[in-house]
């Protein structure tokens, strides 16, 4: 299947999600899927959920109603064993990398393939130093986090997202922390990751330039609404949707003209 | 030349005609530096028209908007008008901001009746219960799953854990217990030699220090060191999302960092009370031969004489238990960590505060229990 053409089943369905902390409900019957080989967008402004409805997608947290489904299985209502499988199905690039700081690169990004899989160490270290020079770490591989940049980080991240060549990526404000250019490049990275796999990709972001650059349909939350308010490409959803907070947030700056 | 810097000061004029109070604004305006005050200028007079006017005000900061603001709610308080049409837009902006901000923002109230404070408390006491118990079980159950499967087991964190929370503890465990060990016997001296039994002192500190100090002091000062180090570094690792990135790769948490942690300090912590229980006699010793002049050979055979080999078991045992306990305090601690700096540093002060209360609480069960079996 080559990058972007879409199948009949979903890659993600998230039907009436409800989410929130301590009985405080933040989102209500959140309801949208993602076509496979898609880069979707989850974007609002800041304290409107978009965090909180990745943490219940991906499983840290549990819904408080609802159900989240990849390629037609339930996650929400898996038993251990069939969860277990489906963790495989799904990378998570966190918003600071969440490397393991005690294990180099290499390590961390072997770290689920010696979870996963019988591989040897030496056949684990080389599919890891290959996932790292996919993402152009390649000499760092024995360094520590701590030794490396915040855009490396991100990149060591993503390098470990995508160790068990997973269908679907989860990416968490890829680009906080970042300048412009390094933020771009990460960019140009996810649409290389695409086109090379066909990954389906999740990205929770509020950053213009990415938006426009690389969604092909983004959903936006409102934290008054608690709920989403807009779906559609970012392009007409800014030219032409009828609710002003969804026209004032696609348009804040400048758009930026064409795609990578 | 250069005004005063007296000069360049807030200050504030007035002229009043008839109902009408023109007041000027001049000078510097910093939130830093003394402001005049509205009521001041007021000075109980009360006129149904108050013009504002900022011409001479060379800068200006929130000062400002608080001295104009003052004006404004004093007006609408006492019926006056407040013309502030001279006011340039920007300062009239920010004064609708405040003035808007101040009318929707409502006081939030955080107070609780008595039976809502017991309920609430109570819930919490149940959830915490329920956690630790989960906790307690996953590591049980994790540990069943090390017996099994060794080779899945990081022995390679847990040596490292074993250095830093045993070799390293040496200088220190060293000193705590030598003291301990002298302390012990210029206290039990003072008694023992009314009754001309100074050779007894032997006796004392080998039984105090082999059964209970020598554990019970390595388990406090492994308690500051090395359970607050554990609660930092998993509260750390849960700030930094570390955790959830092990939790959504299905790799248990407990298995990845508490279990080598545990087994680390479950070895170190009785071999460092047998090392604790030397260097308490070997205190006791020095003070038996400095202030009772007893021949450490005497000292020694008197020892070997009180304590046999039950009593440094009990203490071995004793400290084996402490250990778990420091372990999982640390551990539990840092797991249930708020993610933020402040919370790493609450979850560390708990974990040694929890882990102290445990032990001592264990100590006193242990005593019980010993005396009952007779060891």
């Amino acid at each position: 299947m080559s990058a972007g053409e879409t199948s009949d089943r979903p890659a993600i369905e998230v039907a009436g999600l409800e989410c929130g902390y301590d009985g405080r409900v933040v989102l209500k019957d959140v309801t949208f899927s993602v076509r496979r080989g898609e880069i979707f967008f989850v974007i609002g402004g800041s304290g409107c959920g978009k965090s909180t409805l990745l943490r219940n997608m991906i499983g840290i947290q549990t819904p408080m109603a609802g159900a989240v489904k990849f390629f037609g299985e339930s996650f929400t209502e898996s038993d251990a064993t069939r969860r277990r499988e489906l963790l495989k199905t799904f990378g998570v690039l966190y918003q600071g990398g969440a490397l393991w700081t005690s294990l180099t690169l290499r390590q961390n990004v072997a770290l689920p393939l010696e979870e996963y899989t019988t591989l040897s160490r030496r056949e684990r270290e080389e599919i890891a130093t290959l996932k790292l020079a996919q993402v152009g770490l390649t000499g760092s591989e024995d360094y520590y986090p701590a030794e490396i940049s915040g855009g490396m980080k991100k990149r060591a991240g993503l390098a470990r997202a995508l160790a068990l060549d997973p269908a679907i990526l989860f990416l968490d404000e890829p680009s906080a922390g970042l300048d412009p250019i390094t933020s771009r490049r990460l960019d140009e990275l996810v649409l290389q990751i695409r086109e090379m796999f066909g990954t389906t990709m999740v990205v929770v972001s509020h950053e213009l330039a990415s938006i426009f650059s690389i969604a092909d349909r983004v959903a936006m939350l409102d934290r008054g609404e608690q709920g989403i308010i807009a779906e559609g490409t970012p392009r007409a959803l800014a030219a032409e949707h009828r609710d002003p907070r969804v026209v004032e947030f696609l348009r804040r700056g400048d758009l930026p003209e064409g795609r990578l | 030349m250069a005004a005063l810097p007296e000069l360049r000061n807030a200050r504030v004029s007035d002229r009043l005609d008839g109902n009408k109070l023109e007041v000027s604004l001049a000078g510097v305006w910093r939130i830093t530096e003394p402001q005049p005050s509205w009521k001041d200028l007021l000075a109980g007079r009360n006129p149904t028209r108050v013009r504002l006017r900022v011409e001479e005000v060379e800068r200006w900061d929130s000062s400002l908007l608080l001295f104009l603001f003052d004006v404004q709610q004093w007006c609408r308080a006492s019926g006056a008008y407040c013309d502030i049409d001279s006011l340039p837009e920007k300062v009239r902006a920010l004064l609708a901001q405040l003035a808007a901000s101040h009318e929707t923002s409502v006081p939030f109230d955080r107070s609780q009746s008595f039976l809502d404070t017991v309920g609430t408390a109570t819930l919490d006491l149940t959830q915490k219960t329920r956690a630790i118990s989960q906790f307690v079980g996953e590591c049980v159950l994790g540990a069943g799953k090390l017996v099994k499967s060794p080779h899945k087991f990081r022995w390679r964190d847990c040596v490292e854990e074993m250095q830093a929370c045993g070799a390293m503890a040496v200088p220190i465990v060293s000193l705590i217990s030598f003291l301990t060990g002298v302390t012990l016997a210029y206290t039990g001296a003072l008694v023992l030699r009314q009754y001309g039994g100074d050779i007894y002192v032997a006796d004392l500190i080998g039984l105090a220090v082999v059964r209970e100090m020598g554990a019970v002091m390595t388990a406090v000062v492994l308690a500051g060191r090395t359970g607050a180090a554990f609660a930092a570094t998993l509260g750390n690792m849960k700030a930094n999302e570390e955790i959830d990135a092990l939790e959504t790769l299905g790799i248990s948490p407990v298995n990845f960092l508490v279990l080598p942690r545990l087994l680390a300090l479950g070895v170190m912590t009785p071999l460092l009370t047998l090392y604790a229980n030397a260097l308490g006699i070997l205190g006791g010793m020095a003070v038996s031969l400095g202030v009772l002049n007893i021949p450490p050979t005497a000292y020694w055979i008197e020892t070997g004489t009180a304590v046999s080999l039950s009593d440094v078991a009990v203490g071995v045992f004793k400290a084996v238990a402490f250990g778990l306990i420091i372990g999982l305090s640390g551990c539990l601690r840092g797991l249930q960590a708020e993610r933020s700096a402040a919370g790493v540093g609450r979850a560390a002060t708990s974990a040694v505060v929890t882990a102290i209360l445990l032990l001592v609480v264990a100590d006193a069960v242990f005593a019980v229990l010993f005396n009952v079996v007779g060891w």
